[in-house]
Formats: structure tokens, sequence, C-alpha cells
């Protein structure tokens, strides 16, 4: 892969590129539904995709393909070459410096070479049992929009102009089952998953199926609540999505651009002292971990928010120079060049039991579904539709739905008043259960 | 530039339609109830202006194959990027393997009616020369900073593509398609007093770059942009709670693909899990209301020629003054529930298998003075622009986001409020529809609808009306 890289660099500077950079993804994929017991979809995919950023002087242009002939690959070096001609110069432009380039490719062990090797039945097989223990938990189970397995094994390999050239290998599997419970002519769905970078590792797939099974059942009998202004409890993935609210408000282009809440804010305490933020693309077999930036800079381990206060920005190079720092090296590929995305992003653990923070909370909502995307980024403001359960004295009392929960971000990292202590790391962004102290529910 | 669908595949990669049947034959005849092969070739490309110039130019090229065999209600499927003969004859290997588990009859054979004609450009977008989209964006650009002072940065992109589509079945029958597509959008960020908004507008369809630049088509897309954003620079804390809200036309049509749009797809209704599964011939929506799923508009951006599985796109009624009268299907879910294919089988790309998708999808105008709508409600909300929705489809509670809205205070659209989701129950919603306006109004182009990973173009349009409670998510108790 990376001599097709090479060969790729090379063309571009005869082509006139001052300054190139590419990757390439190669994928095989695979993934099997089953659906009230039976096979419903299988799928085979071979996937593969070349892409070429130029820099003529100061101007950039990107080119893809998923089109690997010889002939293709060298009209994507024309292409971009010639793109770049309409671009306007930015002194900003360019690669990272030479100097900060990663030397050593950590081992991260992010693939399981040995993992894939399962018969297409076996894989099936995952995925039945995993809907079958859901199916069987309760008789008000009665549908299901089926259980899932899937696999992806895949190669990324990155090379530069100034010399930098590195590739690694991640392998990816999950197990996943929606079932459909009813009650009264009324249905509800909800899903549970696992999604890991080692089979080995992958949860019990009846362990799966009964807490999707258990979820869906909670629902079940759903009410709306009276608009009011109370707690709110976020269970672990919904306050995961809060966290992901930050991390793109501290993201580069959306702070050179002028369009981020958290603007001119470092240093500052925009959070409750119990907020620890941090993103650390460095830990072994997580499934946001990669040995090497989006530009070939080393990946780390950044506070973002420590102890409340906003301590650093998520930059790629080009964004730096606009706001006058140095990258973090959170640069990512997109097909049109360099944008910035977060590794293992997480919201750090905290002391209480997750049991104790419903408690403390006379009334109130915990949060377990939220839907829409009603989230200003440039001025924080929130409102989105919620699922949950209504929160009566301390106990969990009763499903309700047909809400939405609304405030501003930063009241609502400000106000946070409890972080449990039930951090686990299940997908790319992770976060315990928090509660924050007031928001605006609005109902019948 | 990209000639007949089925010349264009055999010429570039020397896919003649005698291999195809050879393919397609030698693997999967006999054996399946339905197989066929997706061929897809699309160019895209993507300008981005920020401060003032236009820093950021892609092109993308992505091919490639997807083989899909099914049995029963089983699906196999397969794609690859590299259409290489042996590529695809594994593909198709991997494809039949669910065909083996089962004894079936024959492949059914599946002519269909002629495709449209509905969007063949003498000049596509993606090859319209590129100066003149850089000075395009150029224009946005300046006519956005002289209209406003508090106009602090303007992102302004162009995206264009063409995609070339080829569908063959075992039988021999082959369709294609080439679909141009084009889309211009410009966002500002105001500043005034140091409070900072965002304002978000634009459009586009099948059609050439000239659209753009019909009647200043561009200028009006930045003018809204601005103005939106200042709107929201002296927006109020939105109300909460259930109350009479008022959608104005167009775009805010997103209500009907969210309420009943996606629980009308086949699929869902054919797994028995969406909220409208055997309400066929029932009451679903006031006698007022008629909803319509069209991709036979002509140059729209949610209109083809053929779906993704090579049927005409139809116009569906979906619901008849209130009445549930039909589903949209893709050959699958159709077959399985004994009903006829409606064009509506979709896919993003050959790396996906088809499912019932919405194309242009909007309700009919009424008899009513959009003014006097207005008139008629002592206090509500009237919201005219949006973001993106959501819906459970099993539940069947919906969510759209309001990204322009104003308070109604006796009959008079007085202070605009912030963003705020509205939600509520699909089933439901539209039984509470009291007006409907005589201005029904398609949106700009702009609409991309995400189901199961898969995103795809589509279209929506609402002339103004009146719902008669929905709850509405903002913060003011």
């Amino acid at each position: 892969m990376l001599d097709l890289l090479t060969d790729v660099l090379k063309r571009a500077k005869e082509r006139g590129a001052t300054e190139a950079d590419a990757f390439l993804m190669e994928n095989r994929a695979f993934s099997a539904q089953v659906r009230l017991g039976r096979v419903d979809t299988v799928k085979h995919a071979r996937e593969q995709h070349l892409s070429l950023r130029v820099f003529s002087e100061k101007s950039a242009a990107a080119a893809s393909t998923s089109d690997l002939s010889r002939a293709s690959v060298e009209r994507l070096v024309d292409e971009a070459v010639a793109l770049a001609r309409i671009t306007a110069p930015d002194p900003l432009s360019g690669l990272p410096n030479a100097a900060d380039l990663a030397t050593v490719i950590p081992a991260l062990d992010l693939d399981d070479p040995t993992g894939h090797d399962l018969a297409p039945e076996d894989k099936i097989a995952l995925a039945r049992r995993c809907e079958a223990a859901a199916l069987a938990v309760d008789p008000r189970i009665t549908n299901s929009e089926g259980g899932d397995f899937a696999d992806r094994r895949g190669t990324y390999a990155y090379a530069a102009s100034h010399g930098f050239a590195g590739e690694y290998s991640t392998s990816s599997f999950s197990l996943s089952v929606s079932p459909v419970a009813t009650q009264g002519g009324s249905m509800q769905r909800d899903g549970w998953y696992h999604v890991t970078r080692k089979r080995a590792l992958l949860d019990e797939p009846e362990a799966i199926g009964k807490i999707a099974a258990q979820r869906a059942l909670r629902r079940l009998g759903a009410r709306q609540v009276k608009t009011c202004e109370v707690p709110i409890v976020f269970d672990p993935d919904m306050a995961a999505s809060l966290v992901r609210h930050v991390a793109g408000a501290v993201s580069g282009p959306a702070l050179y651009r002028g369009a981020s809440f958290l603007l001119g804010k470092i240093g500052q305490q925009i959070a409750a002292a119990g907020v620890t933020i941090v993103d650390d693309g460095t830990m072994p077999g997580a499934l946001g971990s990669r040995p090497f930036d989006g530009e070939g800079l080393p990946v780390r381990r950044t506070v973002v928010v420590d102890k409340g206060v906003l301590s650093s920005y998520l930059l790629d190079t080009y964004s730096a120079r606009k706001l006058g720092m140095a990258s973090t090296h959170h640069g990512a590929r997109d097909g049109a060049g360099v944008t910035v995305s977060t590794t293992n992003l997480y919201l750090d653990r905290g002391t209480t039991d997750p049991k104790d923070l419903i408690k403390s909370v006379k009334q109130g909502l915990y949060v377990t579904e939220l839907i829409g995307f009603g989230v200003n980024g440039v001025t924080g403001d929130y409102s989105r539709g919620a699922v949950g359960l209504w929160i009566d004295n301390g106990e969990l009392a009763y499903p309700v739905e047909e809400i939405t929960i609304a405030g501003n971000l930063l009241d609502m990292f400000r106000a946070i008043e409890g972080v449990g202590n039930d951090l686990v790391f299940r997908d790319r962004t992770s976060a315990p259960t928090v509660l924050v102290g007031k928001m605006t529910v609005a109902g019948a | 530039m990209l000639a007949r669908p089925e010349r264009f595949f055999e010429d570039r990669f020397g896919l003649t339609s005698s291999a195809l049947e050879r393919l397609l034959g030698a693997q999967l005849a006999g054996r399946v109830d339905h197989a066929d092969l997706f061929l897809e070739y699309r160019i895209s490309e993507e300008l981005t202006l920020e401060e003032g110039a236009v820093k950021k130019a892609s092109r993308h090229v992505s091919q490639g194959a997807g083989i899909r065999a099914q049995s029963g209600e089983r699906t196999g499927y397969a794609h690859t990027d590299d259409l290489a003969l042996p590529n695809l004859e594994e593909a198709a290997r991997q494809a039949r393997a669910i065909a083996d588990q089962a004894g079936t009859g024959a492949v059914v054979a599946v002519g269909s009616g002629r495709p449209h004609d509905l969007y063949t450009l003498a000049e596509p977008p993606v090859v319209a020369a590129l100066d003149r989209k850089v000075a395009l964006l150029g224009q946005v650009d300046a006519a956005a900073r002289a209209l406003d002072p508090r106009v602090k940065q303007v992102i302004a992109s162009l995206g264009s593509e063409d995609v070339v589509v080829l569908i063959a079945t075992p039988s021999g029958w082959t369709v294609g398609d080439v679909r141009p597509l084009t889309r211009l959008n410009v966002t500002v960020i105001v500043e005034e007093n140091g409070r900072r908004e965002i304002g978000s507008y634009g459009g586009g369809g099948r059609v050439p770059l000239d659209f753009f630049l019909e009647g200043e088509r561009w200028r009006r897309f930045t003018s809204e942009a601005v103005r939106q954003g200042t709107v929201k620079l002296r927006a109020v804390e939105a109300p909460a709670g259930e109350m009479t809200v008022v959608l104005g036309p167009g775009w805010p049509g997103i209500l009907l693909h969210e309420a009943v749009g996606h629980g009308l797809e086949g699929d869902f209704n054919r797994k028995q899990t969406s909220a409208f599964a055997g309400r066929m011939g029932q009451k679903v929506a006031s006698e007022l209301v008629t909803v319509i799923d069209d991709g036979t508009i002509a140059n729209r951006r949610g209109s083809l020629n053929v779906d993704d599985e090579g049927v005409p796109t139809r116009r569906n009624v979906l619901i008849e003054n209130g009445v549930l009268v039909g589903y949209m299907q893709d050959r699958l879910n159709a077959r399985l529930m004994g009903s006829e294919p409606t064009g509506n089988g979709r896919r993003e790309s050959y790396a996906h298998q088809p499912m019932p998708r919405m194309t242009n999808t909007f309700m009919l105008a009424g008899k009513d003075d959009p003014a006097d709508i207005l008139r008629s409600v002592p206090r509500g909300l009237y919201a005219v622009n949006f973001g993106g929705g959501q819906v459970d489809i099993t539940s069947g509670k919906f969510v759209f986001s309001a990204s322009e809205a104003y308070l109604i205070e006796d009959g008079k659209v007085t202070r605009p409020v912030k963003g705020a989701t509205l939600i509520g129950n699909g089933p439901d919603a539209l039984t509470r529809v009291s007006r409907v306006g005589n201005d029904l109004k398609m949106d700009e182009g702009v609409g991309t609808c995400g189901k199961d990973g898969q995103s795809v173009p589509v279209g929506v349009g609402l002339p103004t009306i009146r719902i008669d409670g929905i709850t509405v998510g903002g913060t003011q108790v």
C-alpha cells in the first residue's frame, strides 16, 4: 500500500505540486441480520479508497477515488493539481512541520488477526443467539427489528511528501439486537449492543439480548408529563452525547469560524468542578485509538476540561495556525482534506454511585434516549426529544415519552451536580451517569 | 459527458451486456426469487469558500457494484469497489450463498414500465467550468457582507455530482439512469454586542449551474441566510409546553417526512414494527389532509427516472382526505406483502441494499388564506424554518427542530424565539390539523434523509397549516 502512495506523491510532485499527502484504505466487511430466528440479510463488502491532497505553493485541493487502476490514479493526481490552480492561496496552509511528525508507530493492539476466521454460519449463529435471548425474556417481547453481527478488518496507510509513511490495521466486531415490546396495543422498541476490537472480548450474545429486552420492556406504558423545571439524570450513553457537543465546540474549524459557544473560553470555568473531560488516543485496544493522526502527528492524551476549566481545544495543523496555537494532533481525514476528530473521548469518573444520584432527586427525569438535532453549536442552545423514566422521591417510577428537554449547554455543564462512578469504555465517546441540577422539560 | 449507462460500463470496464447476463445467469438464475446487479459510477465535486476565498476544492470518484440475491425474506448482498469480472463473480457467489439454504422457484422476470426523462441536462453541473463556480461563490460572499455589517463570517459551498447507474437482472433486462445533482449552501455567522448567531440557507436540485443564476437565485439564498441569522440575534427564550403551532409553507414539510412518511415505508409495515402497521384504510389525519410522495417532478432533488431497483417512480397517494391509502414499497416488501413496487426502492450507493424510501413528500394545498390562519390563533408558535428531524417508527414519536420561529399573540406574529424542538406522535399529529393554506410550496432542494445508515436526497413540501396542539420544547415555562 505504501508503494502506491509513494508513486502517487511522486507523480503529484512531477505535475507541479509543492507538497502533497495521501491515504489509502482497504476494508473487508461482513454483516448478518437475523429476524425472528430467520436469516434476513447477509452482506459481504470489499472496499478501497485512495485520497490525495496537494499544495501548489499555498493553494490546496483534494481528490479521491475508489478505482485504483493505473489510469484512474493518474487522473486523480492530474485533477487534484488542476483544482489547486483555482483555489485561493492561504499562507497558513500546508503540511505540519516535519520535526513534529511521529517517529515511532506505537503498537496499540487495534487488530485481531484471527478473530475474523469464523464461518458466516457461525457469525449468523451469534446474531441468532442474541435475538433469541431477547425474545425469551418476557412474553411481551413480541417482535424484533433483528439481531445483527458485523465485523470489519481494514488497513489504513498514510504518506506525505516530507517523508512520513505509516500504516496500521484495525479490526472491529459488533453484536446488537432491537426487540419490540407490546402492551395494550402500543409498541416500544429499544436495543443494546457491544462493539470491540477483539472478537473474544465481545459480550455474550445472551447478555446483550437480555439487556435489550429489559430496555424495551421498561418503556411500556410510557406517558407524557406536565411541563416543568426539574433535575435531569443522564444515563451513561446520553451523558456521552453531551460530551460530544463539547468536543464539537472546541474543535478547531468551529473556533476559527467563530461558530462555537466555547470560543475564547480557554482557562475559564465552563463546567462544574466535578467535570474532567479527556481525549486519549493512546489507549491500547480501544475503539478510538490510532497510532498517528490524519497528518502523521503522534497521538497523545489531552485534557480538554480540567476540573471544570477549559484547558485545551482540539486542533489540526491548519486550525491551530489560524488560532495562533499548536496542533493538538487531532487531525483526521475526510475526502476534502483534513478536519478534526476525537479519539477516545471521555468524561472522567466521579465518586458517586449512580443509584445515589437518582436517589438524590425528589422529582426529575432519568434520560435514556435523545432524538433530533436541536443543538445550536454557536450559542449552545439545546432542545431535544427525550425518552426516559420519571424519578419520584428518588425512585424510578414510570416511563415517559413525547417530551423535550431544553437548556443551554454552558448552563447545563455548570449545573452538573453529580458525576457517577460508572464509567465504562463502551464506545469512542464514553461517560458515567451525570446529574444536571435543572433543565426545562416540555410535555403536556 | 456520460453516455448511455449500458455503453458507459461497457466502454470503461469491459462489462458488456452479455458478460453481465452470463455473470448473473451462471451464478443466480433459477436459484432465487429475485436477483440484481447494480453498477454505479459517481463523480462528485465540492468547492468551499470561507474568509472571502475558495480555499477548499475536492473531486471524488466512487465506483462499484452491488449484487443481490433474494429468497423468501432473505437477502444476500455483496459489494465491491473493484469492477473486474472475477471480483464480481466472487460477489455473486457470496450473495447467492443465502439462497443455497433453501430451495426456491425460478427468478421472476421483472420488466417494468419506461423510465421517465426528468433531468436530462445540456451541461450537468459537475462539468460546468470551475471558474464560473468560483465566481458564483465569490458573489455570494460579497453580497452577504454588503447586506449587513453584522455578518462576520461567510461559508458558501457548492457541491455537484453526476451518477451513472445500471441495473441488470438474470432475465437479461437492464435499465440505466444518469443523475445530476447540485446544491448551493450559504452559512453566515453574525455578531452584535458579543452575541453570535448562525444563519443558513440553500437549495438546488437535478439542475444545471445556471439554476442559481436564474433571477439571481443565489442572491435570494444569501439574503435569506443573513436575514435568518440577524433575526435570531434578537430571539427570546422559546416557550415550553403544548400549544397551537402554525407551520409556514415549504421546508416545514419535514413534519410530513417524520410524522407519517417513515411510518408508511413498506419494510416497517411488513415487519409490523411501525406505529402505522395494520392501519390501512383507517383515518390517520384530519380530512383536510392529503399527503403525496411523488418521484416524478422534473428536476427536483428527490426525483428519479427509475428507482434503484429499476422501477419507474410514481406519484403515490399516501393519505387521502385523512385516510391512509398507500405505503411506499421496494420490490422485496411489495412481493412479501402481495402488493406492487411503487418506485420507492432506493439506496445510498452500490455499497448499500435498497429499502423503501421517500422521494418528494408533500401535502396538497387547501382553501385557507395563510394570513387568516395566523389571525385565527390567539396564542401560539409560528415556525417557518427547520433544521433536521427524527422519528421513532415503533412508538410513533417524532421530532423536528425549528430554527426560525415567532410567537403568535392575538393573531399577530410578534417576537422571534430561539430554536426549539417540536415533538409529537405520528399517528395523532395530523389529526390535529385544523386549517390548510392555499399556498403549497416545495422546499428549495436541500433535504437529505437518513435511514439505517443510508443517506439519500429527498424533497418535502407544505402549504401553511395550523396544528391544534403539539409540544414545543423551549425553556420558558
